[in-house]
């Protein structure tokens, strides 16, 4: 029988620890197919965050370096600068790259490094149990807002993708959410692109992926797709911010 | 061909820093350290090396972070309150055993402090500094030369044990322009590095992590990185001694203090005192071995610190009884005089104070 579906070359054979519905084995799934398709496994190193995909490097069959929470992208910089022929990518969640790694993702999309930034916005932290994020939306609840974020207290969520787009740097950047097939076949797309623009020696690429969270928003994965589309969809609105 | 050129200390550490065969530094700007990342902006390009001026320590020290992961010698300097800043990556960067060197230039403090010669941040750079238990491989020039001749020394350290190395100075060590003899006497070895995240090319991938959920495995990167420190102790303890043979009493002190002090020694040895200097070169590890034969065989002993007492703890726990330890330091960018800590050693001696020649005594002498 013709095998038609297989698990791709990027990945290692651990399984994925996430939990049912979370979107981050979507991603994982998409960055190694893609480092498959492009054929650079064995000439990528992956910078992983703090936070679920902590253990990020457990799935990911290139080299991989566990950063301190928020510094991936200077991290990256380390590695890209004095390997500037290898593919160096850092993946982030909300809570790392838009909370205490403002600074690093900045100055990192402002000098136009080299690198491809998967960034993975669900409005939480998951992996410390649903406290408020610098993304979580008006009104959300978290464990740290049980009202619902109120923006006398906690201000706006953070909008990443319009702040650099304010930047020179950067080369490319673009927010998806994989929350349909059409949604998912525009990931994967702009995942690849990030990619291949770093291997076409362009500058700063990054893709914002609008994720889920089932557990800390106590939904199931179907709801969490409906939520996404009709309310962080028109907070943090998909497309192309960037693409020079 | 050795040249010879009248240059500050931190210029010095750059010199070193190519001798080394330094492939990147990452830094931000702070007083009394300047100089080294506006010279390594010139050396590093014209030895094919990476410069760049990161956004802060924070970042200064994840790119070292992440150079070193690659296997290359990455280096950072800055000065007390931006040490303060890098103390996460420096933990991060000893859990995961990688190789890189730091240099601390150390200013007056805490808090903003000033940017004055200090040793205040002893405790900081021995005792651990950031979270967990970790230890750095510390050396402390008392010159220009031995800030040249440290840095081949504190990456090769580095390399070898596989751990952050720091060169703590003070600001005089770091400002000061002294005759410096630019050799190329240094063995630069070639230590493989097969656990570098450089691209999973014919093997498995490599990780670079500190995250170790279960217990045990975690104690035992502990225990493994505690068998390092405990070598290092054995081979690594440095330091040298002036007139220390028949000594009553040993003065020990670090960087600028111990010039200070050797010019004290002398001062005391005029005037009949029985008084040496042992220098500690590794801050860690300590000469804890030495001092305590010293205590063994009578000498008794004053810390002389530019802090209000932190190396003295270690000189103490060496002695651990044996004998007197007394202590002598000043703050804030205070630098002691000789007179200062001769009146110190006269009165240990039970001999009258001395009034000095230095005018900043003579204004503070009503």
């Amino acid at each position: 029988m013709q095998k038609v579906f297989e698990r791709p070359k990027g990945l290692t054979d651990n399984e994925f620890a996430y939990c049912p519905g979370c979107l981050h084995s979507v991603v994982h799934r998409m960055i190694a197919e893609v480092m498959e398709e492009l054929d650079i496994i064995q000439n990528t190193v992956c910078v992983c965050p703090v936070g679920c995909s902590v253990f990020m490097y457990e799935y990911m069959a290139c080299d991989v370096i566990e950063a301190a929470h928020g510094r991936a992208p200077a991290v990256a910089t380390g590695v890209k600068r004095v390997l500037p022929d290898r593919v160096v990518f850092a993946y982030q969640g909300d809570g790392d790259l838009a909370s205490i790694g403002t600074a690093e993702i900045i100055h990192a999309a402002a000098r136009g490094e080299q690198l491809s930034v998967i960034f993975i916005n669900n409005a939480t932290y998951g992996m410390t149990g649903g406290q408020m994020a610098p993304t979580t939306l008006i009104g959300q609840k978290s464990t740290t807002c049980k009202m619902g974020r109120d923006p006398q207290i906690s201000g706006y969520p953070i909008k990443i993708c319009e702040m650099l787009a304010t930047l020179d740097g950067p080369s490319y950047i673009e927010r998806v959410a994989p929350t349909s097939p059409a949604g998912l076949v525009k990931t994967k797309k702009a995942i690849k692109k990030a990619f291949q623009n770093q291997i076409d020696g362009k500058r700063f690429s990054m893709v914002e992926v609008l994720s889920n969270c089932p557990q800390q928003w106590h939904m199931n994965p179907i709801d969490t797709f409906k939520f996404i589309e009709d309310e962080v969809s028109k907070v943090f609105p998909p497309g192309v911010y960037v693409d020079r | 061909m050795t040249t010879r050129k009248l240059i500050k200390g931190n210029i010095a550490i750059c010199h070193g820093a190519v001798a080394a065969k330094c492939d990147a530094f990452f830094g931000y700007p702070i007083t009394p350290q300047n100089e080294i990342p506006e010279l390594m902006s010139d050396l590093m390009p014209a030895n094919g090396g990476i410069f760049l001026q990161a956004e802060s320590e924070i970042s200064a020290i994840s790119m070292v972070y992440g150079a070193a992961c690659a296997g290359k010698r990455a280096m950072t300097s800055s000065s007390s309150p931006g040490i303060s800043l890098k103390q996460e990556g420096i933990s991060y960067i000893a859990a995961c055993e990688l190789p890189c060197v730091i240099v601390n230039v150390q200013r007056g403090g805490p808090g903003l402090g000033n940017t004055l010669p200090s040793q205040a941040d002893y405790f900081q750079t021995v005792k651990g500094g950031g979270h967990g238990d970790y230890k750095m491989l510390t050396l402390a020039p008392w010159s220009a030369q031995e800030c040249y001749e440290f840095m081949p020394l504190a990456f090769d350290l580095a390399d070898r044990y596989q751990n952050p190395a720091m060169i703590l100075m003070d600001a005089i060590v770091g400002q000061m322009l002294e005759p410096v003899d630019l050799h190329n006497n240094f063995e630069i070895c070639d230590y493989s590095k097969s656990w570098a995240t450089i691209g999973a090319r014919g093997r498995a991938h490599n990780i670079i992590n500190s995250l170790w959920i279960d217990p045990e495995v975690m104690e035992n990167l502990n225990l493994r990185m505690q068998a390092k420190y405990a070598a290092a102790q054995l081979h690594e303890t440095r330091y040298a001694e002036y007139r220390t043979d028949d000594a009553e009493l040993i003065l020990v002190a670090y960087g600028s203090p111990a010039r200070i002090a050797k010019t004290v020694v002398d001062m005391a040895r005029d005037e009949g005192m029985a008084v040496g200097l042992l220098r500690p070169i590794t801050l860690f590890p300590f000469p804890s071995a030495r001092i305590a034969e010293y205590a063994k065989n009578g000498s008794r002993f004053m810390a002389l610190e530019m802090s209000a007492g932190q190396m003295v703890e270690d000189v103490r726990l060496a002695v651990n009884g044996m004998a007197d330890v007394a202590f002598y330091g000043r703050t804030g960018g205070v630098v002691p005089t000789p007179t200062d800590i001769l009146n110190v050693v006269r009165a240990s001696f039970s001999k009258p104070p001395v009034f000095s020649s230095y005018p900043s005594e003579r204004r503070s002498v009503k």
